[in-house]
């Protein structure tokens, strides 16, 4: 079948009969917020639930908590801050979810040996900010702090910065800083994970769109066809462009609606068809905004440019490969320059040929 | 659903900017500034900007209609705000002839021989100015009194501006403090009335709309703000130096056509440089070589001139003058 990406996959239909629990997984709503495990225990769980970085990135989180040798961490960072525009997910979880978020956040810190954690959430949440704020205050360790309202203000390496003002170097990792990065999604999940038992095979997807008849956010299984996620808020509406798996900033746009919700879909966007279509595009006027707009202060239009004159080493030594590709370029540009296609050309390109020189 | 889905990379959405939009933009800041001259100056002002404005527009039809044979360009806004900026550039009073020739300049040799929007090097506006100076010196440098909007259009009573008023008086050995008898005062010159060229008499009118380009978000504060330091400090130095040879800075600010400059032709996308470091060096450029012009140089003004010379540097500016990536230095707090 094919998913998300547009890659055909193997893939295994389960016809499902009734819902059926095992006993080993706590169903009941009660919260639990002893933890019995110990670091080493909760990393294997994480390993042996599997747990991902429900973001988007769904980088497994057993990873990410063993922190390598030579490493240190000090920091956890819980990310509130929604990754995208349009979504929601994290938000309602914050609000519906808010002490298990924090129990979970006492876990990674545990798995981590850190005792802060800074949870992140952006400013127009302000309901969010108050509710976990409150509930914070019985979690030794945890302060909230409120962001500034901005795109790519989730991003990781934005959010460190935000909080600690210490920049990851390029490539490098959180780790780098001394900092490790955890969605509100991923600390939900751990906490079910670690008290309840429960594999990670649900998670929250805000399903949206102008036209949709009910926006929302649903808890869904993963492997759950997007097809019945859009009935679900009311169905495809008519003038419906394009599918979308994630945000309308970074998301994938998708071939057909049978493709499986995977634990990184974190909405599904609908974009109405006369908004699916791109601007002609117009000559660079040169203003800048690109650069402006770049969170990482990269150059757009330079290295859009030199994509497409073929200079890849010069777009290397201009540092394309560091474009975590946010598309905050393209969605700025007055002439509508595709100005992220190019640069993926070229970051890619760029990357084939550092292979290439590490294989000489 | 009858249609198949659209399938296309991300970002999904794009912002509301358009080119259009912020040429429109720059437009409406400069309403201000084209009413305060009608104000003063009368209808040879609305004579000389309407003509500009038409010729440049004209230009850039025909030479895209009949040499370069591509869809139309002219509605980008693009020859519009040229037009309005060369006439921003003249005299009120010159003849309509005079005009059509540096508007030719300005869009046929300036813009769109090097391929039109976004790829000329020089700022077109300025170039036709420069070129109708040097061919056109009489014209260019008689300017009309204020005196309301009765001032009549080609029978215009001319005077000096303040710039050539001081820069005659210092060659004549005369003292500064004498000078400035003769001048209009810092009130009036901020209101716009003194002689000059149509666009840059009225300080109040250019910096309302230096605010509107500012909330609008067309031009970010580094080149006009870096012109205007390098231009009050570097004055003041002189002034402080020696008061009764070198005029003080609010002067250098509100005579002549700094503001103009500093605003609305320094500030050209297509010229200025594309990252706020490279930014504050051309404008520190700009500010230098005006007061370099203005104090030493043959000309009593000179802001066209820095920002044509600072243009040139701009590709080097570009190449080697670059933002501090994210991530550059590694800092742990």
């Amino acid at each position: 079948m094919i998913d998300a990406t547009g890659f055909r996959q193997t893939a295994v239909y389960i016809d499902t009969r009734g819902d059926e629990w095992i006993d080993t997984i706590d169903r009941s709503g009660d919260i639990n917020r002893e933890i019995k495990l110990s670091p080493e225990e909760i990393i294997q769980k994480c390993l042996e639930t599997g747990i991902v970085g429900l973001g988007g990135a769904t980088f497994p989180s057993h990873v990410k908590l063993t922190v390598p040798a030579g490493k240190r961490c000090d920091l956890l960072i819980i990310n509130g801050a929604e990754c995208e525009p349009y979504l929601t997910s994290d938000h309602r979880l914050m609000l519906e979810k808010g002490e298990e978020i924090l129990t979970g956040t006492t876990i990674l810190m545990k798995a981590l040996r850190v005792t802060k954690a800074y949870i992140g959430i952006e400013n127009n949440k302000k309901d969010a900010i108050g509710h976990i704020t409150k509930l914070a205050e019985g979690f030794p360790g945890i302060t909230v702090y409120a962001l500034k309202v901005k795109y790519p203000q989730g991003a990781e390496k934005q959010l460190i910065k935000a909080l600690t003002k210490r920049e990851v170097p390029s490539g490098k990792l959180p780790l780098d800083v001394n900092a490790v990065v955890h969605n509100v999604g991923t600390a939900f999940a751990v906490y079910e994970a670690v008290q309840k038992n429960k594999p990670l095979f649900e998670r929250v997807v805000t399903i949206t769109g102008k036209s949709v008849p009910k926006p929302g956010n649903y808890f869904v299984r993963t492997g759950t066809p997007v097809r019945f996620l859009i009935e679900a808020a009311g169905g495809i509406p008519e003038n419906t462009g394009k599918i979308l798996s994630g945000g309308p900033m970074m998301g994938k746009a998708v071939s057909n609606p049978d493709i499986p919700v995977v634990k990184g879909t974190s909405g599904i966007v609908l974009i109405p068809a006369d908004e699916s279509l791109r601007n002609e595009m117009m000559p660079c006027i040169r203003c800048a905004k690109c650069v402006m707009a770049c969170p990482l202060h990269l150059e757009p239009y330079l290295l859009m440019t030199l994509s497409e004159k073929g200079d890849f080493e010069r777009a290397g030594r201009e540092r394309i490969t560091d474009c975590m590709e946010c598309g905050s370029c393209s969605y700025t540009c007055p002439a509508d320059r595709p100005l992220l296609d190019y640069i993926r050309l070229g970051k890619s390109t760029v990357i084939k040929m550092a292979r290439k020189q590490m294989i000489k | 659903m009858s249609n198949l889905l659209k399938v296309s990379l991300s970002p999904h959405i794009h912002g509301k900017e358009t080119t259009q939009k912020l040429m429109f933009g720059v437009v409406i800041a400069l309403i201000p500034a084209l009413l305060t001259s009608i104000f003063f100056f009368g209808y040879g002002a609305l004579i000389v900007t309407a003509t500009s404005v038409a010729s440049c527009i004209l230009f850039e039809y025909l030479i895209v209609k009949f040499i370069i044979k591509k869809p139309l360009t002219i509605n980008d806004g693009s020859a519009l705000v040229t037009g309005l900026l060369l006439a921003f550039n003249l005299p009120s009073n010159i003849p309509v002839f005079i005009i059509v020739i540096g508007s030719f300049v300005s869009v046929a040799v300036a813009k769109m021989t090097f391929g039109g929007l976004g790829n000329n090097p020089f700022n077109p506006a300025l170039v036709g100015r420069v070129f109708m100076l040097i061919s056109f010196p009489v014209q260019m440098t008689s300017w009309p009194v204020p005196a309301g909007l009765n001032t009549g259009y080609t029978d215009a009573v001319t005077g000096a501006t303040p710039l050539a008023i001081v820069k005659e008086g210092l060659k004549n050995g005369e003292s500064l403090s004498q000078l400035m008898t003769q001048i209009p005062t810092p009130a009036q010159m901020f209101f716009g009335q003194m002689g000059g060229s149509m666009g840059e008499i009225a300080a109040m009118a250019l910096l309302l709309g230096f605010i509107w380009l500012l909330y609008k978000k067309i031009i970010t504060w580094h080149i006009p703000v870096s012109i205007l330091a390098t231009i009050v400090a570097f004055t003041g130095i002189l002034w402080l130096v020696n008061p009764e040879k070198y005029a003080d800075p609010l002067f250098h600010v509100l005579a002549g056509g700094i503001l103009l400059g500093a605003i609305y032709m320094a500030t050209d996308y297509v010229t200025s440089p594309m990252n706020p470091k490279a930014m504050l060096i051309y404008g520190c450029g700009i500010g230098m070589l005006t007061v370099i012009i203005r104090v030493w140089g043959a000309y009593p003004e000179g802001v066209s001139f820095a920002i044509l010379i600072m243009n040139a540097f701009v590709p080097l500016l570009n190449t080697y003058i670059k933002p501090k990536r994210f991530g550059e230095e590694v800092k742990n707090g």
